[in-house]
């Protein structure tokens, strides 16, 4: 049987963590199928047929499909996905919001946020904010995941050549109504897709001393993350929170400026592959993770890393 | 309206959790537990809701052993009225938990259902869409804003780009994000008030639910450690190691 995969979209574009889950998808084994359900999103099928290992894209199109909104994607999920062996999304705030609806109209337990496939059973996935990692089985009749976009290297966007094959949905639950979207607009690049994140806590101080690290960023080509408490306080946007509540990002850098590091904190940013610390406290536990840690005031240290950092 | 809360036991987020050395599981012996962050928050704006005359009753529910009645009575001390224990073994898993919640809401018919988003030890985020999708309901998960009016329920959500807002119909179940609120301290006369108020025992059995699951946690294991690097004295040791050592700018 094959495996069903459910794209992340914004009726455009493909996002990029659908192509960590289809190589999920792929170490599980077998055929991918990626359902693309939306409105108007002929667009993201396109993409969506071109990605490697892809045999056939599902194209879901109606406008009750067109905010994501899971009361209505869950019944085409799960119509559609009695007919495979899993079904996979990623941990996208859409996918949890809609997967576990799937897992029980299907009657399913659903394995949230798997970072490893052992085989087609068995995966594996952290629990108590990372820190202890559960290997779990389940002998569902149709396994439900959702996929930690970080545990797996994205398949290529290109080379694939998947057959589109439109199918009806008329699946509009009527008991929800989207009012609106407050979505930040920025030109950085998104959190957890960046190579390099330059993160703020409460340290910061205020919300206008974040300028900081958008200098720093600029010149890193990074994105700007944050820390609970500086969310909390009203510094920056909710959508920039890194954290076990927040997003899980692993960038090659990870720069973490006035943040105490806290359990929950590291639980989304430990697996960068190289952490810098800036932060006045020499026993902040943030130095217990870091590779390199500066103890400094930041309000001295960032603009003198701006300045130096090469162009 | 009634408003039905489902508050989880849990490890207190302070703690630092240990693997036990047979690799069978965490260790929970000796170790303080509390209400899940997010259930707080759940009871929390049940409570404010009641105090704003949007409800007359406050119904907290808990599935687990006999020590959950600890966190029952510290929901009751916040404010809820009632509470009823589901009594299992070990906590049920997501759909499990589910599949109980909704044979309460059978029973109770509230007009409001909250849930924390997820619980901090499965960290698994599944138990409150499960039982709207079991209970036919609308759901607004990750709230950080919720507003009552006639018959209706809007939800300010977090979601990944920002916000996003919607409108449920009643009865709906929503579950709690941390900017919600930020939950009151019980004072010492609530305390005491709660001894007196109510919890009812039941079992999956009252209640017509076969508690099981498909999955089975083979191994739990300690995350691999992260060494400890270095302390760099400037700013241009730091990078000059980036550069050359690390090479990652
Ligand atoms: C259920 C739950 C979920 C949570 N989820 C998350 C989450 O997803 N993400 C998250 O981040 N947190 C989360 N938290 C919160 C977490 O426990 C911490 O409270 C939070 O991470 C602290 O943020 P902070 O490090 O910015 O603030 P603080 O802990 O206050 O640290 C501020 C740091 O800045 C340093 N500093 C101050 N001034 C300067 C200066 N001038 N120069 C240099 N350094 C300076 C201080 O030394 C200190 O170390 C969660 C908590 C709970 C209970
Ligand atoms: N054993 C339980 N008792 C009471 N509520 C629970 C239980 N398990 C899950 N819940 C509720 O479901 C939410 C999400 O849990 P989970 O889906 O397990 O992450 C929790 O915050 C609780 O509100």
């Amino acid at each position: 049987m094959a495996i069903l995969v459910v794209a992340d979209h914004d009726n455009s574009t493909l996002a990029a963590k659908t192509l960590n889950t289809v190589a999920a998808a792929s170490a599980i084994g077998g055929e991918v199928h990626l359902l693309v359900a939306g409105h108007q999103c002929d667009s993201v099928a396109q993409q969506a047929r071109s990605v490697a290992g892809v045999t056939k894209v599902l194209l879901a199109d109606n406008p009750a499909l067109e905010n994501q909104l899971a009361e209505n994607v869950s019944l085409l999920v799960t119509e559609q996905g009695r007919e495979y062996s899993h079904i996979l999304a990623s941990t996208s705030t859409d996918a949890r919001n809609m997967m576990p609806r799937v897992a029980a109209l299907l009657d399913v337990d659903q394995v949230s946020d798997i970072i490893r496939v052992e085989s087609e059973d068995t995966f594996v996935r952290p629990i108590y904010a990372g820190n202890a990692i559960a290997t779990v089985r389940s002998n569902a009749s149709v396994k439900v995941i959702t996929v930690r976009s970080t545990g797996f290297d994205p398949v290529a966007a290109e080379g694939g050549n998947a057959t589109v094959e439109t199918i009806a949905s008329d699946h509009d639950a009527g008991i929800t109504r989207f009012v609106s979207a407050e979505l930040a607009q920025s030109d950085r690049p998104e959190l957890s897709s960046a190579q390099i994140i330059v993160s703020g806590g409460r340290g910061m101080g205020n919300g206008e001393n974040f300028a900081l690290l958008y200098e720093v960023a600029d010149k890193l080509g990074a994105a700007v993350g944050a820390s609970r408490a500086a969310v909390d306080a009203g510094y920056v946007a909710n959508d920039m929170q890194v954290g076990q509540t927040g997003k899980i990002v692993a960038p090659q850098l990870y720069v973490a400026v006035g943040i105490s590091g806290a359990i929950q904190h590291l639980a989304g940013m430990k697996d960068s592959k190289v952490i810098v610390a800036i932060n006045k406290d020499e026993e902040a536990p943030i130095f217990q993770v870091a590779d390199y840690g500066l103890v400094a005031d930041l309000f001295v240290a960032v603009p003198e890393l701006k300045s130096k950092l090469p162009e | 309206m009634k408003i039905l809360v489902a508050v989880k036991r849990v490890i207190d987020y302070n703690v630092k959790v240990r693997v036990k050395a047979d690799h069978s599981d965490v260790d929970l012996t000796n170790v303080k537990m509390a209400i899940n962050p997010f259930c707080e928050i759940a009871v929390e704006e049940a409570v404010r809701l009641k105090e704003k005359g949007m409800a007359d009753e406050i119904v907290v529910v808990s599935l687990g052993d006999d020590a959950c009645q600890e966190q029952l009575r510290t929901a009751l001390a916040l404010g809820a009225d009632r509470g009823i224990l589901v009594q299992t073994e070990q906590p049920p898993g997501s759909l499990a938990a589910a599949k109980l919640l909704k044979a309460i809401i059978d029973e109770e018919q509230p007009g409001l259902v909250l849930l924390g988003k997820q619980a901090i030890d499965s960290d698994n985020g599944q138990t409150g869409q499960m039982l709207a999708a079991l209970a036919g309901l609308p759901q607004g998960t990750y709230a950080s804003e919720v507003t009552v009016d006639a018959g209706k329920v809007n939800v300010t959500r977090e979601v990944d780009g920002g916000l996003q807002t919607v409108s449920l119909d009643l009865p709906a179940i929503v579950t709690t994000d941390l900017r919600l609120n930020e939950p009151r301290y019980a004072a010492l006369p609530n305390i005491m008030k709660a001894k007196r108020k109510p919890i009812a025992i039941k079992t999956p059995a009252d209640l017509g639910v076969t508690v099981s699951s498909t999955l089975t946690t083979l191994k739990v294991e300690p995350p691999a450690q992260r060494q400890a690097g270095i302390k760099v004295a400037s700013v241009d040791e730091l990078i000059e190691k980036l550069q050359h050592e690390a090479k990652v700018i």
